[in-house]
């Protein structure tokens, strides 16, 4: 589950999450729905190009301006595996870790991706290999409240299992 | 060891003694908040965590105001589900169109959020309520839901930056313009995890709604939350409005701070923040000459009483030009029923301004004020990002009221003493 092999799209600085997913599609909070618009206003073609298991590069502050969580969602239903970049919005970055989409801060990594480049990611060591360039890359380790977050598939599962709902926060 | 406001808030709900910036603490919050795109899929969220009752209906507040008065179907449906689930759990501070107002002008107003709280809402300008000095910071619908169940949100305490602002400021300078000059100098992540803490001799002269208008687009510089040290003015506007007890936090002297900056408000003209990020930011007499299509004045950054009279101000008398938009949205319906009583919104109609009822509505390309292709339009709102206000192609130009109606005026971005020419040095 945590080896990911995917193509790289890279964006630039600053991605917000109006380019990542438009406010004139937020009247609904359904994924599938949100999908064909992910990305729309940063590249029109990437909705529709994008393959299942292909990852997001950006640069700094991905995901910056709001609070919503339709831009992860909208990142997860189109099928892409992971988002990697230089820095993240706090918002954009805990509503990922929240619903379980998949983020490494990793700079070199980012800065030296090219678009088309196949990189494969190891989640839990936050490893990332470029095969294009044959690099590989060590990421920001997450602390371990989050990676518990992480194991339980996101925040819901985390909360469910911290009440008593749920065994495991890894079942 | 001293500390920050910011840290004090925390450890007071965290009931610790100190607390240092980098610590993960999960703490009870004051009031969680949900809006018309957030709150559906937090309920959505909600029901999956599989408890029977939200954790207390008088610490939730619900405002359907992003897409409302419903714009379209799925808006109604998506206001729907929020009103069925207050409902269901007899949520207090649910609020129907026609007592609603934008959640950020609102809560505050009816003093709903109070000085010491923790506040996190699904709305990234939550960071609003800093300016009467309560910890406030946006989360997202699934940290909503999980809030909604247990009463508690978990944070990272966040280093804090200090900013001190002092000489005069000049004339038709507004919070908008201090903080538009900020998010400027230090770029929309120069505070990227960190707590701006406003401070200064022009700070504490400093109107509570232009506190608001700061403490609003703390976000913009990426910051958690953006804050300000309660004072005689703070006291002023909450007395008389809290619905619950409330306490003053001061930073320490002795309090550490990531960096601390120095801005000397003498030297910041009315600025305007270019597309399509708010550090673009440059004063009025670097402009250049830039028509305009559209003039949006409200939103829950600048849709307050000083906002709506110092717009009145200047278009008293006057007429929009020819082929400009001026859209007027008061921010709540009190704000609004004031600007009738006081004469504003007869101004605004006789300039030829459309007003409307309290709506997030074109800040964010929703409604009530879309742009076509290739249009621009100058907005005291907070984000000028690539196609916030209707097409990909259209431009977005930030400023504040009185910027944004001297404009409207001459149907190019201008300063007010273009237009009005009274206490202005060029």
């Amino acid at each position: 589950m945590t080896q990911l092999k995917g193509k790289v799209w890279v964006f630039g600085d600053d991605i917000d999450t109006d380019a990542i997913i438009p406010a004139r599609y937020l009247n609904t909070s359904d994924p599938s729905e949100l999908a064909p618009h992910c990305m729309e206003d940063a590249d029109p073609k990437f909705a529709h190009q994008v393959a299942p298991g292909d990852i997001i590069i950006g640069g700094k502050n991905f995901g910056c301006g709001s609070s919503r969580e339709h831009a992860p969602l909208a990142i997860k239903a189109v099928g892409v595996a992971c988002v990697i970049a230089e820095s993240f919005a706090r918002i954009f970055y805990r509503n990922s870790i929240n619903i379980g989409l998949p983020i490494l801060e990793c700079g070199a990594a980012a800065q030296r991706a090219r678009s088309g480049d196949v990189l494969t990611v190891d989640l839990a060591k936050g490893i990332v290999t470029n095969l294009a360039l044959h690099e590989t890359y060590q990421a920001a380790v997450f602390p371990p409240f989050m990676q518990e977050i992480i194991g339980a598939g996101g925040l819901i599962g985390y909360v469910r299992y911290t009440l008593g709902k749920e065994k495991s926060p890894d079942g | 060891m001293g500390m920050t406001i910011t840290e004090k808030i925390l450890a007071a709900h965290a009931g610790k003694e100190q607390l240092t910036p980098g610590e993960l603490i999960s703490i009870p919050v004051d009031l969680v908040l949900g809006n018309d795109v957030t709150a559906p899929l937090a309920i959505q969220e909600f029901e999956r965590i599989g408890v029977p009752t939200v954790f207390d209906p008088e610490k939730i507040a619900l405002v359907p105001d992003h897409f409302t008065p419903n714009k379209d179907i799925k808006s109604a449906e998506q206001v729907k589900v929020m009103r069925e689930f207050a409902k269901k759990h007899k949520i207090t501070h649910y609020f129907e169109i026609g007592r609603m107002g934008i959640e950020h002008c609102l809560l505050p107003e009816l003093g709903l959020v109070v000085p010491g709280d923790v506040v996190i809402g699904a709305d990234s300008h939550t960071c609003t309520y800093g300016a009467v000095g309560a910890f406030a910071t946006g989360v997202g619908s699934t940290d909503l839901a999980a809030a909604m169940a247990t009463g508690e949100a978990w944070f990272r305490v966040p280093e804090t930056i200090r900013f001190v602002y002092y000489g005069k400021m000049r004339p038709w300078v507004t919070g908008k313009d201090l903080i538009l000059y900020t998010i400027g100098l230090i770029g929309v992540e120069g505070a990227r995890y960190a707590a701006m803490e406003f401070t200064g001799e022009a700070i504490s002269d400093l109107s509570q709604d232009s506190r608001f208008t700061m403490a609003n687009m703390a976000i913009e510089a990426g910051a958690k939350n953006g804050i300000f040290i309660p004072d005689a003015i703070t006291k002023e506007y909450v007395q008389g409005r809290a619905q619950r007890s409330y306490q003053f936090y001061d930073s320490d002297p002795d309090a550490t701070y990531k960096e601390v900056i120095e801005i000397d408000v003498s030297q910041i003209e009315p600025q305007v923040a270019f597309p399509h990020l708010p550090e673009n930011s440059r004063g009025i007499s670097q402009v250049g000459d830039i028509p305009i299509d559209q003039v949006v004045i409200g939103s829950c950054t600048n849709g307050r009483m000083e906002d709506l009279r110092v717009a009145a101000d200047i278009l008293t008398g006057r007429q929009v030009a020819p082929g400009v938009r001026l859209v007027i949205l008061p921010g709540t319906q009190g704000l609004y029923k004031q600007a009738i009583s006081e004469g504003l919104v007869e101004i605004f109609i006789d300039a030829g301004a459309a007003v409307s009822t309290p709506t997030c509505g074109p800040c964010l390309g929703g409604h009530m004020g879309v742009l076509a292709k290739g249009e621009r339009a100058l907005a005291t709102t907070n984000r000028n990002f690539v196609g916030r206000m209707g097409h990909p192609e259209s431009e977005v130009y930030l400023s504040s009221p009185a910027v944004a109606a001297a404009s409207a005026v001459m149907g190019r971005i201008v300063g007010p003493c273009q237009v009005v020419g009274k206490g202005c040095q060029g």
